[in-house]
């Protein structure tokens, strides 16, 4: 940090960002130090990102002013920002992916001459410094999400960023990744770069902040040293109120096979080969979870699964039917409710919350064609009731609800009917602690009324919960099956890595 | 530097119509400079043209363009909510019309049978001609846009080939036309005007049927789920091919209807495509536009489309302007409404 007698970098102050009908930010302080990480921690829909994208210039504050070295500033722009030495490493990688590593960093220098020598000069020191290691020639289409975040990160430096702003980094890495990661990060901190960590992960928030602020429905609650603080006491702040992080799973008894897949081997959007032969079953009042980094060919399977994609070979049984190759209508007449892992596939995001909610079983509210909008109405409004969803009223359309309402939204409307297969798909998926503990609730209540859940989900502390069997995918096949109490997490760990497990 | 801004915002009913609103002021204040070229005064251009509405035989010839304008238009709310943009309704109204005149010329029926099979052969035809298209766009993913445009073009040289060809007419001195239709393939019309009273009728119980299939159906449930997002309706076991086919059949059927109206309620005969329908395919994409998609609205956004046609032809002939001018002014309206949809769903801010 040498000499540097800055007590701040950032200061924000008072900051207030309204939105049609909800206040995302309201007069919110945060600061961050030279040379700390500073992790921003809070629900879905608390106003990480909103606040996060006022400091990077993407909104402007209705209130509220902004210091940036002590100087008040407007950012008006993200191209301010980057004036301001303010970069944003996005959740999901902003790459071209039809360009090499070199060509895509090439589009930040100046000049229009493509200089591979100094390029690859700036990422060895960049990788002696930092230890962001990363082959120039690369095409990035070939890079996993590490490494497309780790060019990310070199954009920012290479844009000669001091402070990082880093929207929950770790959605989108493998364990393995996530942990390199934290090391580039470690040094960048003691190269005295400055490091917002968004994120509503608290194990990850501990293991690498040094100052946590937590916000709640667009207020700060505190902002705590990193040490000084328990994970419970963190997570009764983010919530607001106590937390269980244990979960009852009951002996049940199994009934018949509902789901049986047979070798199955279907196709990627490339015409590669994603499922390579894959088979098991489940049983009524089973969950059988399947592990694994994403892209190992689990949405293939699942499409598969649902009749959403072709299956090439192999065959697909949902009680006792063969329902190979039929279309989605009739296998969803089976009783097979989906929650897809993009919340854009599972709810039309113009439509209305009743519209959304009757998205299936329309057809159960007409008569000759006609549709009983009052019956529909009446349905609609218990289920927002019973699954506690925040909408204004029936008649909004789904994009002005939060992420985890619309989650809510799809849980409410696939789990209320006659649901004898279940198929999860990162269910909880970018929800916040609250809304996570109960739709895992959820998933084990309905395991116990007798629904065969299919649950797919990159988050191994929620398959090793909830799950009865455990597989593991990689690269379109299964590492292996493992019953959940004998399963330990290193071993599902190496298999998610491609390494078999001895036996 | 201008530095532009977008931020997306609700869209709400009220945005709606005051972007719709601004869209027609906004029409009327650059097309102002047309009539300024022609050194005329464009608020009296304006005046002239929308007083038209209140001289009774102009208000006849208003309602008797209100209706081929208002059957394109409600057809194409449907195709439009099913995401299918269909520019071909023109093409579609002249195989209606030319169904029609095989009906009323060269088919030996029962007269009293001859007027409902001309609407029914119209209908099919349209709808057969909006159906290739459709299927084209479902199963093989071509662009509806283009087909449906180029589909416009043979539809209307077919027309001139067979009034100048095979079904030219023995007592029309040479001129392109077929013969007159016998008296019982003349709609009748309420006296003093052209206005062809079945048709309109049609067109105004086609827009409260269709109105009603658009929100109180399942059909209408489907079109508009398949229609705003094809991904989640497949997830929802829709099928969008049948959507976009059915609301093809539509759009294509009404516009069919329209022809029919044309050449029994008006003409009495085929001739030019040109003469048929002057525009009423595709003013009746401004219509549909115009109403946002709402079959009711058509029917005010059709009156409205109805008087400039009207007006437009008035103060052509009254003040020398040329042919275009109408024209002119239906493409500025298209325009500016187009760029006023994007204005309602985005607020633009710069420094």
């Amino acid at each position: 940090m040498g000499g540097n007698e800055l007590e701040t970098v950032v200061e924000m102050k008072g900051i207030t960002k309204r939105f049609p009908g909800v206040v995302a930010n309201d007069h919110v302080d945060f600061d961050l130090k030279p040379g700390e990480i500073h992790a921003l921690l809070g629900e879905n829909g608390a106003g990480k990102t909103t606040l996060m994208n006022i400091l990077y210039g993407l909104y402007r504050p209705d209130e509220g002013k902004i210091f940036v070295r002590g100087e008040e500033v407007k950012i008006r722009s993200p191209k301010d920002a980057m004036e301001l030495g303010i970069a944003r490493v996005p959740q999901f990688p902003e790459t071209v992916d039809n360009l090499s590593v070199a060509e895509n960093l090439a589009l930040l220098l100046p000049g229009k001459i493509l200089r591979k020598n100094k390029i690859q000069s700036m990422i060895k020191e960049l990788a002696e410094r930092y230890g962001l290691e990363l082959d120039v020639d690369a095409m990035v289409y070939e890079l996993s999400m590490g490494e497309k975040q780790r060019l990310e990160l070199i954009k920012a430096l290479c844009r000669g960023a001091e402070i990082l702003i880093l929207d929950e980094p770790t959605t989108v890495l493998t364990p393995s990744e996530v942990e390199s990661l934290f090391q580039v990060l470690r040094r960048m901190k003691e190269e005295g770069k400055s490091i917002v960590f968004v994120s509503h992960k608290l194990e990850e928030v501990f293991a690498i902040a040094d100052r946590i602020t937590v916000l709640r429905r667009g207020k700060k609650i505190a902002t705590v040293p990193a040490k000084e603080i328990t994970k419970l006491e963190l997570a009764k702040l983010m919530v607001g109120r106590p937390v269980t992080f244990e979960l009852k799973k009951e002996p049940v008894v199994f009934g018949e096979e509902v789901l049986k897949v047979n070798n199955l081997r279907v196709l990627d959007d490339r015409g590669l080969l994603a499922v390579k032969g894959v088979s098991f079953s489940i049983r009524a009042g089973e969950i059988f979870g399947i592990a694994g980094v994403a892209g190992n060919g689990q949405r293939e399977l699942v499409e598969a699964i649902t009749g959403l994609r072709r299956v090439e070979d192999g065959e697909v049984v949902i009680l006792g039917k063969d329902v190979t190759n039929k279309s989605s209508a009739d296998i969803i007449k089976l009783g097979v409710a989906h929650i897809p892992d993009d919340r854009r596939v599972g709810a039309v995001l113009t439509l209305s919350v009743m519209d959304n909610l009757m998205l299936k079983n329309y057809t159960n509210f007409s008569k000759n064609g006609i549709l009983d909008l009052r019956k529909a109405r009446e349905l609609a409004e218990k289920l927002i009731e019973k699954y506690k969803i925040v909408t204004p009223n029936v008649n909004v359309p789904v994009q002005q609800l939060s992420g985890g309402n619309i989650a809510r939204l799809i849980l409410a409307r696939e789990t209320s009917g006659e649901c004898k297969l279940l198929i999860a798909f990162h269910p909880t998926f970018g929800l916040d602690v609250a809304a996570t503990e109960e739709i895992r609730k959820l998933l084990l209540e309905l395991r116990r009324k007798g629904v065969a859940i299919l649950l797919v989900s990159e988050d191994l502390e929620e398959i090793m919960q909830l799950s009865d069997r455990i597989a593991v995918m990689y690269r379109g096949t299964f590492m292996g099956i493992v019953d959940s109490e004998k399963a330990k997490v290193e071993e599902i760990g190496l298999m998610m890595g491609g390494v078999k497990p001895e036996t | 530097m201008l530095n532009l801004r977008l931020e997306r915002r609700e869209v709400t009913p009220e945005i709606e119509l005051i972007a719709t609103i601004v869209a027609i002021l906004l029409a009327f204040v650059i097309a102002a400079f047309i009539f300024l070229i022609y050194g005329i005064n464009p608020l009296y251009a304006y005046a002239q043209i929308f007083g038209t509405v209140r001289k009774a035989h102009r208000l006849g010839e208003i309602i008797t363009k209100l209706i081929p304008l208002l059957l394109c238009g409600i057809g194409l709310t449907i195709a439009f909510k099913a995401n299918t943009w269909n520019i071909g309704a023109e093409g579609q109204l002249l195989i209606g019309a030319i169904l029609a005149t095989w009906v009323a010329l060269f088919l030996s029926v029962p007269e009293f049978t001859r007027l409902p099979l001309m609407f029914l052969l119209g209908f099919v035809g349209g709808a057969a001609w909006a159906f290739i298209p459709a299927v084209l766009k479902s199963k093989l993913g071509t662009n509806e846009v283009i087909t449906t445009l180029m589909m416009n073009y043979i539809a209307a040289c077919f027309v001139d080939y067979l009034i100048y060809g095979p079904w030219k007419g023995a007592e029309e001195w040479g001129f392109p036309y077929t013969n007159k239709f016998p008296i019982s393939a003349w709609l009748p019309t309420i006296p003093k005007t052209r206005i062809h009273w079945p048709t309109l009728i049609i067109a105004l119980v086609s827009a409260v049927l269709l109105y009603f299939l658009l929100t109180k159906t399942t059909i209408g449930f489907e079109l508009r789920v398949a229609g705003q997002d094809e991904r989640v309706a497949r997830y929802a076991g829709i099928s969008v091919e049948k959507a976009i086919i059915l609301a093809m059949i539509i759009s294509g059927g009404l516009a069919g209807i329209a022809g029919v109206g044309e050449v029994a309620g008006v003409h009495h005969r085929l001739r030019y495509a040109s003469s048929i329908s002057s525009g009423y395919g595709y003013a009746g994409i401004i219509v549909a536009l115009l109403a946002r998609n709402n079959p009711i609205l058509s029917i005010i956004t059709a009156f409205f489309l109805a008087i400039l046609f009207v007006g437009g032809d008035a103060i052509q002939v009254s003040m020398g302007l040329p042919f275009g001018v109408v024209n002119i002014f239906n493409g500025i309206i298209l325009a500016c409404l187009l760029t006023s949809e994007f204005l309602a769903k985005y607020k633009i801010s710069w420094r």
